[in-house]
């Protein structure tokens, strides 16, 4: 395992203190960079938050995050990614709940 | 019509479209808190399954971001394993199908193999065992049938074997698979599918091995025919429809969206057949209604449909996409810990647990 790419780097480029970072997450694509990027943007103290994909055919996204009043930027990546949790539960949670109430019509489809 | 926010609506005019990006960000709007808050979001989602049958789900996802309904959509198309052969050995290959051809062809062939118990080849790791290879074998020949019915002209009246189906593929359990199977043996979800013409003389022998794996990889792997969603349509009519053009902007709209009162000639807004229609936007190339009615979509209420075409049932495809999700999440925060602590072992325990 340890040869292999590690899944999140900070590329090089920050400030000392954290504030502001560019995380480089491999094998990642859209799908997790949307999401990351929206949650992170709830959240009040961040000043900044981007993704992009440098290149389609490089199997990794950037997501650039800057903080006010030096805060830490991975902590706001932490709770981001707590939140998207909660998120992914609670939508879990209400679908089941609906498909066991069983409130809706069920029809035959042919091959 | 009920009344829905106008914060919530993308406009859709006749030449382009407005307020099209979701603005609910702190900072955006002063004296206004829009961090996130789970309590909120938990009261404003909606998930209602509208429609189920044995291969396709409709359900409606309401008070999410669009960003979070994509990337469910996404991992549904190409995340979420399937199982389906990866590996083709032909022994014997006397059809016109090439070899390839026929690979392909047989790859693409859907198995109802549950992905669950079956583990992924790693890299590290990709030695066929009965814990992650399944195997098939076929062995065709086509001859002559040698009483034809008087006047027979079809090939299947003619010749035994004309046709490889995927009916004729055969499991081969290899270890502990019959216990692990029992009543399901694994085969291809559709017997019917033709696979390649034969004429007499010609044979196949092929062995095949099908593996778990994930759309992203091929797309034999994807478990969804697709799986798609779309917004829900509003319309807002402004100023009341004069009663001679009742019937001409019912036309307008796809069937069962609008509603005229038969003795007044009132034109309403069906709120539940307005999810049907289709927003070809015809009502805004007439001119004599223009300024009567105002077209826009619901920007977080998507409506799914998913079509199955894989082990799984309709209705296990989403909790299976969240699991990925889920999945995803937590690798990288792990990676993300990592970066926390550099050279710490991840799992240290901390202080009494």
């Amino acid at each position: 395992m340890s040869a292999s790419i590690p899944k999140v780097q900070i590329v090089p480029g920050t400030s000392p203190d954290e504030s502001c970072a560019t995380f480089r997450i491999h094998d990642e694509s859209h799908t997790i960079g949307n999401a990351l990027r929206w949650m992170l943007m709830k959240n009040p103290n961040v000043e900044f938050c981007g993704y992009s994909v440098p290149h389609p055919s490089e199997n990794f996204i950037h997501v650039r995050i800057q903080m006010y009043n030096d805060l830490s930027s991975l902590d706001a990546l932490v709770t981001a990614l707590d939140d998207l949790d909660a998120v992914c539960t609670t939508i879990g949670d209400t679908y089941t709940k609906s498909l066991q109430s069983g409130k809706y019509e069920r029809w035959e489809e042919q091959s | 019509m009920t009344e829905v926010d106008q914060r919530r609506l993308v406009g859709i005019k006749a030449e382009r479209v407005t307020n099209i990006s979701s603005t609910d960000y702190p900072g955006h709007y002063p004296n206004e808190d829009h961090s996130w808050n789970l309590e909120k979001f938990t009261k404003n989602l909606k998930v209602d399954v509208q429609r189920l049958s044995n291969r396709s789900i409709d359900f409606d996802l309401v008070g999410v971001d669009a960003s979070i309904a994509n990337a469910f959509r996404r991992i549904m198309i190409a995340e979420v394993p399937t199982v389906a052969i990866e590996h083709v050995y032909v022994w014997n290959n006397t059809t016109v199908i090439q070899d390839e051809v026929l690979a392909q062809r047989i790859g693409l062939i859907p198995l109802n193999v549950d992905p669950a118990p079956m583990e992924m080849r790693t890299p590290g790791n990709d030695a066929p065992t009965d814990r992650n290879t399944i195997v098939f074998h076929i062995k065709l020949e086509c001859t002559h049938n040698p009483k034809p019915r008087p006047g027979a002209t079809e090939p299947e009246d003619l010749y035994i074997n004309s046709e490889f189906l995927s009916s004729h593929l055969v499991w081969r359990p290899e270890g502990e698979q019959p216990a692990m199977f029992g009543e399901n043996p694994p085969a291809p979800t559709n017997p019917n599918i033709v696979l390649a013409k034969l004429r007499p003389g010609q044979e196949i022998e092929i062995d095949m091995h099908a593996i778990k794996g994930v759309g992203k990889d091929h797309a034999k792997f994807s478990p969804v025919a697709t799986a798609s969603y779309r917004l829900l349509p509003h319309i807002k009519i402004l100023k009341p429809i004069p009663p001679p053009l009742a019937e001409k902007f019912q036309r307008c709209f796809a069937p069962g969206v609008i509603k005229v009162d038969p003795r007044t000639k009132q034109v309403s807004v069906d709120p539940h057949g307005v999810r049907n229609d289709t927003v070809s936007r015809e009502v805004l190339r007439h001119p004599e209604f223009e300024g009567h009615v105002e077209l826009s979509r619901v920007r977080d209420f998507f409506m799914f449909n998913v079509e199955s075409e894989s082990a799984y049932s309709p209705q296990r495809l989403l909790p299976e996409a969240i699991a990925v999700m889920r999945q995803k999440i937590v690798e990288i925060k792990a990676g993300v810990e990592l970066l926390r602590n550099p050279g710490g072992e991840s799992d240290v325990v901390m202080g009494n647990t």
